[in-house]
């Protein structure tokens, strides 16, 4: 059996370090805690469900609902934070969660209150591996999580866009004086990160189906794995998702089902009173 | 009398050492420099001093009583006060109770009291009050005795802050650069401010740039460079020590 | 005395302005039970007051000391719970219980707040939000003790042997708690611990130098505010007589919090009015589902957008302008 758990504590894993990614970089950006990732990610998912259950044959609807993510998610930085970025951060936390609600009963209004499903990418036979089995859904979760860690880890070091969004978040003046366009990468970051959860969702939605609500558990735990990895740390965000999808699965299967969701919160506690920077995270300092 | 006694003391962050052994002693009424280039581990000094840092290592000792370590708010119960380099003032507040919360320990703290309305309370508030105004006109910044420290101008922020430091009727006083960001006028009239402290019987430790101002106010001076010392002195004695001046060399600094 | 200061000032430093504001509430307080014609109106100026409560309380905490909390619902929820389950399984008498639960939650928010209230900005959301959390899932899931989500049905309040049953009787002891709430909370505003608390929202550096400990002052808001709203749970359940773990969840702190921030960030009114306001619109929307959900966002970030501070203090911001 525990090697059933390993397998279900990865696809869920992999599923919350897409969130967790998507959280840092935001974080990263521009400091600001998007409360509302978790709406994006589950707009992926029902955007897909939704074009997919009107005929459009699955590729099309999966990269459909990854676009429909991330130009809402371009939008929401433009309407709701770029006006706000002076605001202290209970404000800013605030205008997230305001965001998540808008964006979560819009979908309730569109698409209403059911379960939604996507078929799965390549059939729903599970595959026996030493005595557990996995679905091949779930194989599809974990490439796609560590295809887009790869491509994240070459976009901030290699390319010239993402160099440009590190340095933005370092310091955001001296990068415009260099010429870096601030409100691009702004605006990119927010799209990028939803386009991350975005694919979360669509993957995890032939397993798990999606709903209007899904996105606030998903998007608070995927908050958490960034918390327990260090915020705004890419590895810490691998590890967080990880760990926290690990501790869930084993919190199911050996102690009690209804209390895995009590996992993530305890955990984020311990860390936050232990160690607030979180594994992976720097610890900040202020000047007097 | 003594003061403040200051052995050995060092802060060691990371791999900087910001303070390095520093000695020195600061005499009941006197005026006390603490001057260096930037960096020097001054703002350190009074860190460690008034409770916001916690030493590496080395003793503090205020009338007599080993402090170091201690927290802030613990020192100022021993007749400690102190502004600051970067304000820190409390801009959701109104400048009169900016200055009042410097009377904090004189008054019933206590939220129970707070919330019951206790008697007494108000009374002593009033009294407070009136002399916290006394004390904004005192330091010159009088005008803004019914504004909202958010809308002061710097200069008279730096005022209040002296203003709410003084409320607790301390027994040391620490100035953090008073005279930062001022213009010459204003710099004139916070040497005079220390001047009549210094006259009260007041013992004030002052960092600052502005040489003319440390020469003619202070009765000692220590120099600091690299987090330790490199002289103490009279004015006199320290403006003619080769070290200061070779430290200083390059740097605009004396004025005259 | 001071030359500086005058007899107005000493007059508005002694509250005359406050005096205003609670005759106001009085009046309204005595006055509104002509105007409502049934039990149903009864009920929604009753969930008001109730929400007004908490909010004062959590307003001294998010406004005024500037600790934002995610989770005051796990209070509501304990406070509910624990009154329902010591009245109709242990039998203790409703008073009792309630003061009893509240101790609890005083012990409780002050184990909690020790660690959690070193933490600053989205740390101490997370922690908070947590907590609340963990709370709503016990809640539901020990279902022997508290029925589940199915939820668990409250016996009735009685203060001595005068049992409270009916809208119309249930309106004056919230009305009387409201209004105890406003004055307490304007005298802590008023009050040194009160500047103190303002004070460290503003600079904690500042604050601990002239000698405000700045820990404690943090957690005994955090414990008053807990207390407040654990009475209030309490009152509710024996009101509603029926509570289930939904009174514990996230979307319910989020309301708390919509209430505080759009009525009024230090602002005791603010909070008033704020519940009503936010009483007041889901009547105007009810049963259209998912725009309640659209609407509340959009007043909540709206009015963050354009009123950082909150209804209230802007408009008397404007008031002051308008005076000059």
């Amino acid at each position: 059996m525990l090697l059933q758990f390993v397998f279900s504590g990865c696809t869920l894993g992999a599923a919350y370090i897409l969130a967790a990614l998507g959280f840092s970089m935001i974080y990263n950006a521009s400091g600001v805690i998007n409360l509302a990732q978790g709406e994006f990610i589950m707009i992926g998912g029902m955007s897909a469900a939704a074009l997919s259950a009107l005929g459009i044959a699955l590729p099309m609807a999966i990269v459909a609902g990854v676009v429909i993510a991330a130009l809402i998610g371009a939008a929401v930085e433009r309407l709701a934070i770029a006006p706000t970025r002076k605001a202290d951060t209970t404000s800013i936390i605030i205008i997230t969660i305001s965001v998540s609600m808008v964006l979560r009963g819009l979908t309730e209004i569109i698409l209403g209150k059911e379960n939604h499903s996507l078929p799965p990418f390549s059939g729903d036979q599970p595959i026996d591996f030493q005595g557990a089995s996995i679905l091949p859904q779930s194989l599809w979760v974990f490439a796609l999580s560590a295809i887009i860690v790869v491509a994240l880890a070459f976009f901030f070091g290699k390319t010239r866009f993402g160099k440009s969004m590190l340095a933005t978040s370092h310091n955001r003046l001296a990068a415009q004086l260099v010429g870096v366009d601030v409100r691009k990468v702004m605006m990119s970051s927010f799209a990028l990160s939803a386009a991350i959860g975005a694919v979360g969702g669509v993957a995890l939605a032939p397993i798990t189906t999606v709903a209007y609500d899904t996105g606030v558990m998903l998007g608070l735990k995927g908050f958490v794995a960034a918390t327990l990895g260090g915020l705004g740390s890419g590895l810490g965000a691998v590890f967080g998702g990880l760990f926290l999808g690990l501790c869930e699965a084993f919190t199911a299967g050996y102690i009690s089902s209804s209390y895995k969701d009590a996992v993530p919160f305890v955990l984020v506690f311990l860390v936050l009173t232990l160690r607030p920077q979180g594994i992976f995270g720097v610890k900040s300092a202020d000047r007097v | 009398m003594m003061m403040l006694k200051v052995s050995d003391l060092t802060k060691v962050f990371g791999g900087v050492r910001a303070v390095d052994g520093v000695s020195f002693a600061v005499h009941q009424g006197t005026v006390q420099a603490v001057i260096g280039p930037n960096g020097a581990g001054k703002t350190t000094l009074f860190n460690l001093i008034t409770g916001l840092y916690t030493p590496t290592a080395g003793s503090i000792e205020f009338l007599g009583a080993e402090i170091s370590g201690l927290a802030a708010n613990l020192l100022a119960a021993r007749g400690m006060s102190r502004t600051f380099q970067n304000l820190q003032i409390c801009m959701n507040l109104s400048a009169l109770d900016n200055v009042l919360v410097g009377a904090h320990l004189q008054l019933n703290g206590s939220v129970l009291a707070g919330l019951f309305r206790w008697p007494g309370l108000a009374q002593t508030d009033r009294r407070l009050r009136a002399r916290a105004a006394d004390l904004m006109a005192f330091v010159g910044c009088g005008a803004y005795v019914r504004a909202d420290a958010a809308s002061m101008p710097y200069g008279a922020l730096k005022r209040l802050e002296i203003a709410r430091a003084l409320m607790s009727e301390p027994k040391i006083l620490f100035l953090d650069e008073p005279a930062a960001g001022l213009n010459h006028t204003e710099t004139h009239e916070i040497e005079e401010l220390v001047r009549q402290l210094a006259d009260r019987g007041l013992t004030v430790v002052l960092v600052e740039h502005d040489m003319k101002m440390v020469m003619s106010v202070s009765d000692r001076i220590l120099v600091l460079n690299y987090g330790r010392k490199l002289a103490e002195g009279a004015p006199v004695e320290v403006r003619n020590n080769r070290d200061v001046i070779a430290a200083y060399l390059g740097e605009e600094m004396v004025d005259g | 005395m001071s030359q500086l200061v005058s007899s107005t000032d000493i007059r508005e430093w002694s509250g005359a302005p406050r005096m205003k504001g609670l005759t106001a509430l009085g009046a309204v307080i005595l006055l509104l039970p002509l105007v409502l014609p049934n039990a149903f109106y009864y009920d929604v100026v009753i969930r008001i007051a109730v929400n007004a409560i908490i909010a004062i309380g959590l307003n001294l905490l998010i406004g005024y000391t500037g600790q934002i909390s995610l989770g005051h619902a796990g209070f509501l929820g304990i406070g509910a719970y624990g009154s329902a389950i010591l009245t109709s399984r242990y039998g203790i008498s409703s008073l009792p219980a309630l003061c009893v639960t509240a101790a609890a939650v005083a012990l409780l928010a002050w184990i909690v707040a020790r660690p959690i209230l070193r933490l600053k900005g989205h740390s101490l959301a997370m922690a908070t939000l947590g907590l609340g959390i963990i709370v709503s899932i016990v809640l539901t899931n020990e279902a022997q003790l508290t029925g589940g989500p199915d939820g668990l049905s409250v016996d009735g309040f009685a203060i001595g042997r005068v049992a409270i049953s009916g809208e119309k009787n249930w309106y004056w002891i919230f009305s009387a708690v409201l209004f105890l709430s406003v004055v307490l909370a304007q005298n802590l505003i008023d009050s040194p611990a009160g500047r103190a608390i303002q004070a460290l929202h503003g600079s904690e550096i500042a604050a601990s130098v002239v000698g405000v400990d700045v820990k404690s002052y943090k957690t005994s808001i955090f414990v008053l505010s807990a207390v407040f709203t654990s009475i209030v749970g309490s009152l509710y359940g024996h009101y509603s007589g029926f509570i289930n773990p939904g009174v514990a969840n996230f979307a319910t702190s989020v309301e708390l919090v919509t209430i505080v921030v759009v009525g009024g960030m230090a602002s005791i009114w603010g909070s008033v009015i704020g519940a009503v306001l936010l009483g007041v619109l889901p009547q105007l929307l009810a049963g259209h589902e998912g725009w309640d959900t659209v609407i509340f966002g959009l007043v909540l970030g709206l009015s963050i957008i354009f009123m950082p501070r909150g209804i209230v203090p802007t408009l008397q911001g404007w008031f002051r302008e308008r005076a000059r």
